[in-house]
């Protein structure tokens, strides 16, 4: 019963993975952009919620919600828009030096000790059904990741909206010729990605309470391994690969005896070396000629 | 110009670069509302460049298009596309992993209102019948004709003043090339303004209003359908 538990362990937070691999994914698909400083979006939520610790849960929540929204509809339009002519490299580099001018700016304001935040500490009470010791954060991460996830494919397939980022994913310069509008389908896609930053700070600070100034930085690491294990190209294998991400590391976070447990990044990162050499256009992904390099 | 008075489309000594690389050197054109107009010339001529341009795709490094009257220069292709003018690019750029259904959402991108869809589409059906029996199929499924076929009504949808069809016969049939001409004849007699790329020099020549050459960048002939037999002026000006 120990294993089904981390199982369903591993479940709720590869849930949570995937959220934030669809985060980086959408982005991915209409600017090309590997967007590094998606952690601190993590990280500014987390440090809203730390700093209305004393107001009602609902109000924390809201305000996480808009500020990291706000920060991410921010960084599109000050820092990328004016890139988005430059080389992928350039685009690049300019996620990194986000990351960190974020990172230095929370260093700066919150200290490098970190905030406990307790905003729904209630969660960490637990329900017992037969031998299993579920706690209710894994149900609201299952439920909430699910949510997420559907809401976000039922907007990508069924609205103009979404329809329009999927083509502008496919072939951007076509589809501006048709009319569709880069400015507001690449807006859109940053906000949908702020609200899933938003949603795992949330989330994550039920699991993780001290909220650091390179809070977000360690899973979304992760899920960007994930997404690119899973395959880039598509924003159904990033999500898989980002969920087998967190699946792994939790499960085996959990099963592996407490001594071995420094181990673990080494186990994951052996598993994602494993799989590009057998799988390099991921594990999720369609099968592609292999590219001869020199 | 009253936009009223203004011609649908008109280049004005443009002048198109890559890099140090001169595409297009000093187009003049005017292409009055209604009219049928070819444009062919030897590969690397500028043709798609000339059409590119328009479009707002690739900058005019010198002159002026004007779409109904109003400059078309330093606009966004999504912006032009708003204004009234479609691109059926070369090689069709249909999405092949969308379904033909969605394809033709797409080509609602640029109107302002939803209003008389059902109209158009039921006209759109009546031009293309592969494309409404395909609805639901990926479009990538569709044979190259019909990919063309969908690639035309895709912009067709959105209500353009001006059509821009960048060698729609590409790659295609003989038999599936005239059908190609008999279509762009009568979304011609439902008012829309045509400018034509193509390789096919005699079909174009027979179909369109005029037809110009274009090599290197220049425009170095000027032909009517009367002129569609003379091989020698029309070898003439390739070579030039």
């Amino acid at each position: 019963m120990t294993d089904v538990q981390a199982i369903i362990d591993a479940i709720a937070l590869g849930a949570v993975y995937a959220l934030v691999a669809v985060g980086i994914g959408l982005v991915f698909g209409v600017m090309r952009l590997i967007n590094f400083a998606y952690g601190e979006l993590i990280t500014a939520g987390g440090f809203t919620l730390w700093w209305l610790r004393d107001q009602p849960a609902a109000v924390a929540i809201l305000a996480c919600f808009a500020v990291v929204i706000a920060l991410s509809l921010a960084m599109e339009r000050v820092a990328f828009r004016p890139l988005r002519r430059a080389s992928p490299a350039t685009m690049l580099v300019a996620t990194f030096a986000i990351s960190f001018t974020l990172q230095s700016i929370y260093l700066l304001i919150f200290g490098p000790r970190g905030n406990p935040v307790s905003t729904l500490s209630g969660l960490q009470g637990a329900v017992n059904i037969g031998s299993l010791h579920i706690r209710w954060i894994t149900f609201v991460s299952l439920g909430c990741g699910a949510a997420l996830l559907l809401g976000t494919a039922f907007i990508l397939d069924r609205t103009n909206i979404g329809l329009h980022m999927r083509a502008a994913a496919t072939d951007f310069r076509t589809s501006r010729i048709l009319g569709v509008r880069a400015n507001r389908v690449i807006a859109f896609a940053f906000l949908i990605s702020g609200f899933l930053a938003a949603s795992v700070s949330v989330l994550l600070t039920v699991e993780d309470q001290l909220v650091t100034p390179d809070y977000g930085v360690s899973i979304t690491i992760l899920a960007l391994i994930g997404v690119v294990v899973g395959g880039l190209d598509r924003l159904w294998s990033a999500t898989l690969g980002g969920f087998a991400m967190g699946f792994a590391t939790s499960l085996f976070g959990d099963l592996l005896p407490a001594g071995s447990r420094v181990y673990l990044p080494s186990i994951v990162f052996g598993a994602v070396i494993l799989v590009l050499i057998l799988r390099p256009p991921g594990l999720f992904a369609p099968s592609r000629r292999p590219v001869e390099r020199m | 110009m009253p936009e009223a008075a203004a011609p649908a489309l008109e280049f004005d000594a443009v002048e198109v670069r890559y890099g140090a690389v001169p595409a297009v050197r000093g187009l003049s054109l005017r292409i009055d509302r209604g009219e049928f107009v070819g444009l062919i010339g030897p590969n690397g001529a500028g043709k798609s460049t000339t059409l590119l341009a328009a479009m707002g795709v690739v900058g005019v490094s010198a002159g002026e298009i004007r779409l109904l009257g109003r400059p078309v220069r330093g606009r966004a292709p999504e912006d032009v596309a708003r204004a009234g003018m479609a691109l059926v690019p070369e090689g069709r750029h249909i999405f092949a992993n969308l379904t033909v259904e969605e394809n033709l959402r797409l080509g609602l991108a640029a109107r302002r209102g939803r209003n008389e869809v059902a109209q158009d589409l039921a006209r759109i059906y009546d031009l293309f019948p592969a494309v409404r029996e395909s609805l639901r199929r990926n479009a990538g499924a569709l044979s190259g004709g019909q990919q063309q076929q969908l690639a035309i009504a895709r912009a067709l949808l959105a209500r353009p003043t001006v059509l821009l069809l960048d060698e729609p016969s590409l790659g295609l049939a003989p038999t599936v090339v005239q059908a190609v001409f008999g279509v762009l004849h009568e979304i011609r007699e439902q008012g829309v303004t045509i400018l034509l790329v193509e390789q096919r020099a005699e079909v174009t020549i027979r179909a369109a209003d005029r037809t110009h050459v274009l090599a290197n960048g220049e425009l170095r002939l000027s032909l009517t359908p009367a002129d569609a037999g003379d091989t020698e002026r029309l070898a003439a000006a390739y070579l030039s």
